[in-house]
């Protein structure tokens, strides 16, 4: 965690312990946390702070506006197939659809279209289009997203996971066009189980979670004030620092990228760097499994990771590779590098040390 | 001391092996195997399974991985099972999981990650034969579980290591229980892992092939009753066949998919006097003269002669072995041997 984070939140965990929606003079200290908090994080993502919900994070956010949505004007939902399955699995559940991507990763937008129109299945409320993926990095275009739902689906939402996003660009410019935006605070340097869904000004959902009706009768729950508190002073350093951070990051995810795409045969991006975030480096390596790369890696200290994990803590084939027609063996020889705020060139290059002879070993 | 990989199923026998293996002071790894996605009430895989896998490696201090061998087992199980089916044979899913999953990609990925050995809980022991190893049934009768590893060669054996053959099962759990580990009471698995009680074979394999209903025929050809599915039925089985009330106990004896006809018979007609095989695994050389044969994971051996053809003749008349089903031999309490059994028309 962010060291301002870690700083910010821990009187909340000792002695500033008052529930906020209480009356007293320790509970409006609480609730004068949160709602500062609840203001640094509208700024920092160009919502107004009343659309601002606090849930215990990215997954919570997406269910929130995708089921949300749904079940407040009572349509359906549309994803690329790319998207985390936090978004996937609530869009299946409202009966929602698919959307194709090209080989870059980018959403198809014929197919969006196609998607959007009357003859494809019920009225679609709400397209989420996530505007970093966590696998491959690709940036989306949310603007020509917008411009297609407003065409052929007036009235229809657009909603952003901004999770990956928020630490790779400039998220007030990038996701002007959304009209929800999740957040998870642990992506950037903030703690585990506290994020946001934002919300434009007349946009609502219909809470998922029931109760003491906290946060504007939208998420109820006991807030996590020491969360939340982090998550704003994470979210305000990160906000500082990005431009300078997306530079060096970057600068570091390129020497990465070209080290071992060099020393390894068969061994390339799987798109362009152009298109994609500064903190990820995706990697397709020839003639080997990933799932046993990681064993080895491990041993190095190299701590990297695949595609996503099921619930038994297996590695599960890439439905983003997938969905980007990459064919299963090449996928299962992906490997995804992850670079943070607080990520050292040392550790860039003992990865370029390490990787090349565990690939070897296992070919 | 050396490297070891180490199978954990999440029961007590590979519970145990990790334990033991450490204890003689080995580097050990644990690895859970994610074989089927698809609902289950018990087996090698269920998440409750790879939660107390890898409770048990926390416990142990050693490190744990999960891999995903799903579609392999798709692929090399599943498919085969159901195909088997479709074809009239009675499949054995857990030697095809052990010859095509566990002691190969696994085996293989265990050699390319650099352990010296992969460990399993399974109970058979490895005897050392001038210099060729050979299976020999683990010390607990009850337990042995040499018959669905018959098809390892002395080279496999040479890459494995089996340390809970030497122990009976109530050791094990004793040993479990001193250690406390979680999986010390935990229930044996059974059936077919990815096969749940609730909804059974039938249903199972009616989602993923045609069933057709059979006629049962006696030996002399006559129609004597029907089946509701010819594709379910195996030699040897009695229950679920319908006579019409027809006096007297009458068995399956043949069947044939392609007709779609069952021949039933009396308990004498479906004895046979040996069994045709088919695709033979041998320790060594191809084995001729007595041995003992197995024809079921815990059925008893009996005494048989093999000839040079490889085919099985019994000492006594025995029942009919359903095509599909693996016979092994020994040689006193050591494999020599196995192969699958061949369809034998009535």
């Amino acid at each position: 965690m962010r060291p301002c984070a870690v700083d910010a939140m821990t009187p909340y965990l000792e002695m500033q312990f008052a529930n906020p929606s209480g009356a007293h003079r320790m509970a409006r200290a609480s609730r004068a946390a949160i709602d500062d908090a609840r203001e640094i994080a509208a700024s920092a993502v160009g919502f107004d702070p009343h659309g601002i919900v606090f849930t215990s994070g990215g997954t919570e956010a997406d269910n929130l506006a995708v089921r949300g949505v749904a079940a407040a004007i009572g349509t359906t939902a549309l994803c690329p197939a790319t998207e985390h399955h936090a978004v996937l699995h609530p869009v299946e559940a409202v009966g929602g659809r698919t959307v194709c991507v090209h080989a870059d990763g980018q959403i198809d937008l014929d197919h969006l279209r196609a998607q959007l129109g009357p003859d494809a299945g019920p009225a679609v409320g709400l397209v989420s289009v996530m505007l970093v993926n966590n696998e491959s990095g690709v940036i989306a275009d949310l603007d020509a997203v917008a411009d297609v739902v407003h065409a052929d689906a007036p009235g229809a939402l657009l909603h952003t996971d901004a999770v990956q996003g928020v630490n790779w660009t400039d998220v007030p410019e990038a996701a002007r066009s959304a009209d929800l935006l999740s957040l998870s605070a642990h992506k950037f340097g903030g703690p585990k189980g506290v994020g946001l869904l934002a919300l434009r000004p007349g946009v609502s959902v219909a809470a998922q979670v029931l109760g003491g009706g906290q946060e504007a009768e939208r998420r109820s729950g006991t807030h996590n004030t020491a969360g939340i508190v982090a998550l704003g002073a994470a979210l305000a350093e990160l906000s500082a620092n990005r431009t300078a951070d997306i530079k060096r990051i970057g600068a570091l995810r390129d020497r990465l990228a070209d080290g071992l795409t060099t020393a390894i045969k068969g061994c390339v991006e799987t798109v362009p760097r152009t298109q994609r975030a500064a903190g990820i480096c995706q990697l397709l390596i020839s003639g080997i499994e990933t799932e046993a790369l990681l064993v080895l890696l491990d041993r190095y200290d190299v701590m990297a990771s695949a595609a996503a994990s099921c619930a038994s803590g297996a590695m599960e084939p890439s439905h983003v590779l997938a969905a980007m027609g990459v064919e299963r063996t090449a996928a299962s020889g992906s490997l995804r590098l992850s670079l943070g705020w607080c990520t050292q060139a040392w550790e860039i290059d003992r990865a370029i040390e390490a990787i090349p002879p565990c690939v070897e070993q296992l070919r | 001391m050396s490297r070891v990989l180490v199978a954990m199923s999440g029961g007590v026998d590979s519970s145990v092996a990790a334990a033991l293996c450490q204890r003689d002071g080995h580097e050990v790894v644990g690895v859970t195997l994610k074989l089927w996605g698809g609902p289950q009430d018990q087996g090698c895989c269920a998440v409750s399974d790879v939660d107390d896998a890898r409770r048990v490696c926390q416990q142990l201090g050693i490190d744990h991985f999960v891999f995903n061998y799903a579609a392999e087992f798709e692929r090399d199980v599943v498919e085969p099972y159901v195909d088997a089916h479709r074809r009239g044979v009675t499949p054995n899913p857990c030697i095809a999981c052990n010859r095509h999953v566990k002691f190969d990609v696994l085996l293989d990925r265990t050699r390319r990650l650099g352990f010296e050995r992969l460990v399993t809980g399974h109970h058979v022991r490895v005897v050392d034969r001038d210099g060729r190893r050979r299976l020999r049934r683990g010390a607990d009768d009850a337990k042995d579980q040499s018959y669905v590893l018959y098809m390892l060669s002395s080279a496999d054996l040479a890459g494995l290591w089996f340390p809970v053959g030497d122990y009976r099962k109530d050791e094990l759990r004793m040993l479990a229980a001193e250690l406390g580990l979680r999986t010390a009471d935990k229930p044996d698995s059974q059936d077919v892992c990815f096969i749940t009680a609730a909804s059974g074979r039938s249903r199972f394999l009616a989602e993923r092939m045609e069933l057709h209903p059979a006629d049962l025929v006696d030996t002399a050809g006559k129609r004597v009753g029907t089946a509701p599915a010819v594709e379910l039925v195996t030699v040897g089985q009695r229950k679920g066949l319908d006579l019409g009330g027809a006096p007297g106990r009458r068995y399956a004896i043949d069947v044939d998919v392609v007709e779609r006809r069952v021949t039933v018979g009396t308990a004498g007609e479906l004895t046979a006097e040996g069994v045709a095989l088919v695709d033979h695994r041998w320790a060594e050389a191809p084995y001729t003269g007595a041995v003992e044969a197995q024809a079921s994971a815990h059925g008893q051996a009996l005494p048989a002669r093999l000839d040079a053809a490889g085919q099985l003749h019994w000492a006594t008349l025995q029942r009919r072995v359903a095509a599909g089903q693996a016979v092994v031999f020994y040689a006193d309490d050591e494999v020599v041997g196995g192969a699958t059994a061949a369809r034998q028309p009535a």
